[in-house]
């Protein structure tokens, strides 16, 4: 009892860590929203919560891509301060949060620069967000660098849903041609820039986006023997 | 034909103005010659011609929309989306257990690499990789170089019967039946396995998959000599790939190609060695490059690999077959991520194992609770986004997967290789002739089920 606990057991102070970053909130047990809640779970509020920034070191080759990036925008458009948010380390990936304008500086940056080299862009994703305000709709790009043995990046930009407007990186990396376009089709967010950006999964004239939350999955109810079962998007379901 | 011809397949939202004047001839079965007749006779400049997507030689419904000059193809485009199935959208709504029954669709002729890639993707966002029990790694690797060689084989298959060869087509597809009836004997089906599982496998080899393995290998390995001997020194098939299909290791870079037309290129990039997963740091194979950077180095390079996946398939079968399957679970321990009954092949084929039904029925009311809550419920997985990219038989095969701590996906992305390769078509085709369009489009080795999904 008399003894003092060591720093490392206790919580950190407030403001001397990052916080987790709420995206959403979960509401009850089981999902169901509507009928009697007689159980009181369907009270419970929890937040969802995304890994907070990192503070040095991250530890593996992160601290040195992030020296080496910080070095090569040194003199560019835009200073490693003014163009990266946050940097998260989770799960033994580095997440690197970009300032969506100064996008293609970073992706250019970590393509051209020796020992960076980061020569490949497996695409981009996107993720919609509707209840991170201000911040709806993520890209999510992953970059390998093959000189490097096999090191890997992610770039995540996001942009406000009423300003849904990406820099394209396809000059930089035109592999991301075809994934920026499936990303405009299934999430709505234009990259400017993009050489040609049309729908490529979805029919010409489809209207919407469908990968986004606000987007029903659709289907039909079945029924079997009298009884009707709702389309999965209708269901009963565990959140 | 009439001269009031009108595109009837012409969108509504068609630039008309730039349609303005141009003459659309609709093939549908009749005489090509006669068309091709009439096109001259009017000396058009300038020929577009869709081919496909019901195109016998496209891979599935691919459309590639050449402009022509002649018989030079000046400009490829190649048109995808026929085939989008809204897999991603769909797995947002199942557990993450029911995930893999969707993605395993994907690219149908590997299906294995789909699921193995998800499950690795849940398993490290869950945090449990390491707990992954090692037999059930083996026997993942086991069944995706089996998957390899299934894939590799359609890949020369179809290649030769797209430059007419149709033997090679029937040796191709009757290799490939000898793999899918190792599946078929392991996972109860020959595609769409659903057969492995966030934490393992969905069950263990039966008794005498091994031997059927092991029997296998010699009639594979002899398959795989009949069809080199029928392309690796005919010139035909010489004539018709040799420096067809053309794509440097610049060109590669810049369109993020990877797996065969990569190593084409002669750079020996190959995730099994740059990122080992499953275990594949503890096998002795080796990546075969070519450095000719064309359809016959790709095609070379398949059949290497295939070579190269029966040593592996050698050495997994051996670990395997060294242990008694009840000492070693092919199930990660925490019960909350297995299900809770192995399968078990019962008389009306695949079931839960009857010990597990008489418990839940007969004797335990928690357990038979506790199954109904993780077979309907599932496990939660917490907040987090992670990339996995495994080596599928055409390249690196990703998968972006957030989970916002529920039972279900937030969003599941695949990057799939050939939705990637695909966008080489128009560097590989462009001032080639119209016959080599085919041949390269047969080199990328596309499958639309992954572009669209």
């Amino acid at each position: 009892m008399s003894e003092p606990a060591s720093p490392e057991n206790l919580p950190a102070r407030p403001g001397t860590a990052p916080e987790p970053v709420v995206i959403g909130s979960r509401q009850g047990m089981f999902g169901a929203a509507d009928g009697g809640d007689t159980s009181g779970y369907g009270g419970l509020v929890a937040p969802v919560l995304f890994p907070a920034a990192a503070v040095r070191p991250y530890g593996g080759y992160y601290d040195e891509v992030a020296d080496l990036l910080e070095h090569a925008l040194d003199g560019g458009s835009a200073s490693y301060a003014q163009a990266i948010e946050r940097v998260v380390v989770d799960r033994g990936e580095m997440t690197v949060f970009v300032v969506r304008e100064h996008l293609v500086g970073v992706a250019r940056a970590l393509r051209d620069d020796p020992s960076l080299r980061f020569e490949m862009c497996t695409g981009v994703s996107g993720a919609h967000y509707p209840h991170e305000v201000g911040r709806e709709l993520h890209a999510v790009y992953h970059l390998l660098s093959i000189t490097n043995g096999g090191r890997r990046i992610r770039l995540e930009v996001s942009c406000p849903d009423d300003d849904r407007h990406i820099p394209s990186i396809v000059a930089v990396y035109p592999a991301n041609d075809w994934h920026e376009r499936e990303t405009w089709d299934m999430f709505g967010i234009e990259f400017d820039g993009h050489p040609a950006l049309t729908r490529i999964l979805m029919p010409d004239d489809w209207p919407g986006h469908p990968q986004r939350k606000d987007y029903p999955l659709g289907g039909i109810p079945v029924e079997y023997k009298g009884a009707t079962i709702p389309p999965p998007d209708q269901r009963r379901s565990y959140n | 034909m009439p001269e009031e011809t009108r595109d009837v397949y012409a969108t509504s939202v068609a630039d008309t103005e730039d349609a303005e004047g141009a003459r659309v001839y609709n093939a549908m079965g009749g005489d090509w010659d006669a068309i091709v007749d009439e096109a001259s006779a009017l000396r058009e400049e300038r020929i577009v011609v869709n081919m496909g997507p019901q195109h016998p030689s496209t891979h599935g419904v691919l459309r590639l929309i050449l402009e022509l000059d002649g018989e030079t193809v000046t400009e490829a485009r190649a048109g995808i989306g026929y085939l989008h199935t809204g897999i991603e959208k769909n797995m947002e709504f199942r557990n993450w257990t029911q995930g893999v029954t969707f993605c395993t669709r994907m690219d149908y002729l590997a299906p294995l690499f789909n699921e193995t890639a998800y499950c690795l993707a849940v398993e490290k966002l869950l945090g449990i990789t390491d707990q992954i029990p090692a037999r059930a790694s083996d026997i993942r690797v086991l069944m995706m170089e089996l998957n390899r060689i299934s894939s590799h084989v359609v890949a020369l298959a179809t290649a030769g019967l797209e430059m007419g060869a149709t033997t090679v087509m029937t040796i191709g597809m009757r290799e490939r039946e000898r793999v899918l009836a190792i599946f078929e004997m392991i996972t109860g089906l020959r595609m769409n396995h659903g057969y492995i599982r966030p934490g393992g496998v969905a069950q263990d080899l039966p008794r005498g998959a091994i031997d059927k393995i092991r029997d296998a290998i010699p009639l594979l390995r002899r398959g795989l000599g009949e069809l080199e001997l029928l392309f690796n020194e005919n010139p035909i098939v010489k004539g018709r790939m040799v420096n067809v299909g053309y794509l440097d290791l610049t060109g590669c870079m810049a369109l993020g190609i990877t797996g065969p037309v990569l190593r084409s290129t002669g750079l020996p990039h190959d995730l099994r060695k740059s990122d080992p997963y499953c275990g594949y740091e503890n096998y002795e194979f080796d990546v075969p490059v070519r450095d000719t950077c064309d359809s016959y180095g790709r095609l070379r390079i398949r059949i290497d690999e295939m070579y190269e996946s029966l040593k592996i398939v050698e050495q997994a079968a051996a670990k395997l077959q060294g242990v008694q399957s009840s000492s070693s679970p092919v199930m990660v321990e925490d019960k909350k991520i297995a299900w809770p009954a192995q399968l078990a092949i019962g008389p009306d084929g695949m079931g839960n194992s009857l010990d597990h039904i008489r418990e839940i029925m007969g004797t335990s009311m928690e357990s038979l609770i506790y199954h109904f809550k993780l077979v309907t419920e599932g496990f939660r997985v917490p907040p987090g986004q992670v990339y996995v990219a495994i080596e599928s038989p055409k390249g690196e095969l990703g998968v972006h997967l957030v989970s916002d701590g529920g039972t279900r996906p937030y969003r599941a992305h695949f990057r799939d290789p050939s939705f990637n390769n695909l966008q080489a078509v128009a560097a590989m085709c462009e001032g080639s002739m119209i016959a080599d369009v085919i041949v390269a489009v047969a080199s990328i080795d596309p499958v639309m089920g992954g572009v669209d999904r």
